[in-house]
């Protein structure tokens, strides 16, 4: 099989594909992210037969860990397919973080954490806040430490989806960009890679500040949240909350009790960083 | 290309795991996870210096078979109270089993599904108080429904709709269409307590003594089986290993099975010098010595320095055992396919097994192999 490495924040994983593609984007938009000798992980993106290997081909993910009954991608989605791999990784068998479905950004060692389903905008608003004075921490995951309470930076390539992708574009000329998938099962997709800075400062952790749950498409508004409300939204949004135990009970009502938070409804994009940064001086 | 001998071998010796390299511990790793094995990999390398990458996720390993075991432990303790009023033996098996007899057999294992044994002519009783406590069946037709009850050594997997656990509730140890017929009641007669009634030894008991669930039993003493539960004494406990292993199914999975009885047979023989002999004996009476005799030789082969006591046809076990390699796929995909073919011709007479493959085929079926 084809194969290549990758260490992202304090993960690692071992890619493998039966075409040589997937794993040549991967290794092109990768370059710049240090190759593990060890990785914790191995996803696998194989044939789901002999004759889809050639003919119209399609790929399974596989891996260390998997879904009984994911569905197979066409190989022009490989790249797609090996990012979910590696999250499925993360989300079914990472012990070492209490992991939160969320993006985050820092700034003088402090950290903004934003959570919310696919379609808030936490991943976009994340990737214009990391050209706009902050320091990009991740898209997807943010890993709390289980002793300290410190986010650690998960940055792996930002997943934009649809609309975003030309706003992205837009802001950002010179970033460097994947291919666009087009009908994927979650719309268009195109990856992004993070700023140079994100990727050097990987093993820098955050003190967490600011908790924001951002719902894209509302008119602007700000909404104050029970501790209890975030705590069950939180364990909601973290796929090894259960999976931990004590630690992660113990981690999570720490981050909830110490960490302000907020709902945020926006239209724009201008309109969130604004409420954000206003947000953040007032209270973090 | 490696094969899962690179395992085999760490488990059977855990200081040859210094020499490896790292694209050897990559496949070790990567075939134990596959194997299910990581947890148990994890024990026995304890204390062996290896590179930082992968003690971290040796510890991983070893923290995550803690859950496990606990969960494992909560939910036979959960079966345990929803079955209170029943009067009868409520034994557990298999990983819960061990874990819950502190037997060697548990450190690091995984374990997935809750199986217990009840005797046979009380399958409706229990399956009624199961379903009460909020177990529900998982989805399936008609035909497998009718499969389980008619012809097999359990009933249809059932699961807990709030804490989406699975349990197989078995009243024997192998298909009732198989050709040996072990002897259910002696192994239900025979079943011991565990230690602490009441609550699964190095369970949960702190946690079930603090909450007031309206399910928990009467502060009265047990009397012959209520509110206690059992594990099936030593040599059953390792009969049914052997026939899990040999006499059912098609051997995926089957080097943590074997491990499994490589630890049971050493913990109770270095306890009882006796016990070799028992075992025989009780094999012969369930019908099993093909099996237990296979077992054995497999076991002291792979698992034990020095031991190559074995026969044509145990080398394609091995075969079928190893076949995996360090991508962690499955290989050999013929002799897989034997081996799948071989576990319906045990489980089954020639024309049922054609009528049940017709079936099966008819409705979209397609062999996992």
């Amino acid at each position: 099989m084809h194969e290549f490495r990758v260490s992202v924040g304090p993960a690692s994983f071992r890619l493998l594909s039966d075409w040589q593609k997937p794993i040549a984007q991967m290794r092109a938009l990768y370059a710049s992210y240090p190759e593990p000798e060890i990785p914790d992980f191995t996803v696998r993106l194989e044939a789901v037969s002999l004759l889809r290997r050639f003919l119209r081909p399609s790929g399974a993910i596989e891996g260390d860990y998997m879904l009984p009954d994911a569905a197979p991608l066409p190989v022009e989605q490989g790249l797609l397919a090996l990012e979910m791999g590696m999250n499925l990784q993360m989300a079914l068998g990472w012990r070492r973080h209490l992991i939160l479905h969320a993006s985050a950004v820092e700034r003088d060692g402090r950290v903004l954490v934003m959570t919310g389903l696919s379609g808030s905008g936490k991943s976009t608003l994340s990737a214009m806040l990391g050209l706009d004075g902050w320091r990009f921490m991740g898209d997807e995951f943010v890993l709390i430490d289980l002793v300290s309470g410190a986010a650690v930076p998960y940055p792996r390539l930002i997943s934009l989806k649809n609309l975003a992708i030309a706003e992205m574009q837009r802001v950002a000329p010179s970033a460097q960009f994947g291919p666009v998938m087009a009908g994927t099962p979650k719309g268009d997709i195109r990856h992004m890679v993070p700023s140079p800075e994100a990727v050097t400062r990987m093993a820098e952790p955050g003190i967490p500040a600011l908790l924001l749950f951002p719902s894209f498409g509302y008119s602007a508004a700000v909404r104050e949240l029970q501790l209890s409300e975030t705590f069950v939204r939180l364990t909601q949004a973290s796929p090894n909350y259960v999976a931990l135990g004590e630690p992660g009970f113990t981690a999570l009502a720490r981050f909830v009790k110490t960490v302000p938070a907020r709902a945020i409804d926006y239209e724009t994009g201008a309109e969130a960083i604004a409420m954000v940064e206003q947000l953040w001086d007032t209270l973090a | 290309m490696t094969d899962a001998m690179i395992l085999v071998g760490a488990l059977r010796d855990p200081d040859s795991a210094q020499n490896l390299a790292a694209e050897q511990w990559t496949a070790l790793l990567t075939i134990a996870r596959a194997e299910q094995l990581i947890g148990t990999l994890a024990f026995r390398l304890e204390g062996q210096a290896v590179p930082d990458g992968v003690k971290a996720i040796l510890t991983d390993a070893r923290l995550n078979a803690e859950v496990q075991r606990r969960t494992a432990l909560w939910e036979a303790d959960c079966a345990r109270r929803a079955l209170a009023e029943y009067d009868g033996k409520v034994v557990l098996m298999k990983g819960t089993a061990y874990v819950a007899s502190d037997l060697r057999a548990g450190q690091g294992r995984s374990i997935g599904d809750l199986d217990i044994m009840v005797a046979q002519p009380d399958l409706p009783t229990v399956e009624a108080m199961l379903l009460a406590a909020g177990w529900e069946w998982v989805k399936q037709d008609a035909y497998d429904d009718a499969y389980y009850r008619d012809h097999m050594h359990e009933l249809p997997p059932m699961i807990h709709r709030e804490r989406d656990r699975m349990i197989d509730v078995h009243h024997t140890i192998l298909p009732l269409t198989a050709r040996p017929r072990p002897d259910a009641a002696a192994m239900m007669a025979d079943a011991v307590p565990l230690p602490l009634a009441g609550g699964v030894r190095g369970g949960p008991e702190k946690i079930v003594g603090s909450l007031p669930f309206e399910s928990d039993p009467p502060p009265t003493p047990p009397v012959s089986g209520r509110g206690e539960v059992f594990v099936f004494s030593p040599e059953d406990m390792v009969c049914h290993c052997a026939a899990h292993l040999f006499a059912d199914g098609d051997l995926a999975g089957g080097l943590r099975n074997l491990w499994d009885f490589h630890c049971l047979t050493q913990e109770f023989t270095a306890s009882d010098p006796g016990f070799r002999t028992r075992l025989s004996q009780r094999a012969e009476h369930h019908g099993l010595t093909a099996a237990v005799e296979r077992a054995q030789r497999l076991a002291d082969h792979l698992y034990v320095s020095g031991c190559d006591q074995i026969t044509l046809t145990d080398r394609l076990f091995i075969r079928r055992l190893t076949a995996r390699n360090g991508y962690g796929q499955q290989t050999r995909r013929f002799i897989r396919l034997a081996f799948y073919i071989r576990s319906h011709a045990l489980r089954m007479p020639p024309m049922m097994l054609a009528r049940h493959l017709w079936t099966k085929w008819r409705k979209g079926h397609q062999p996992k192999v």
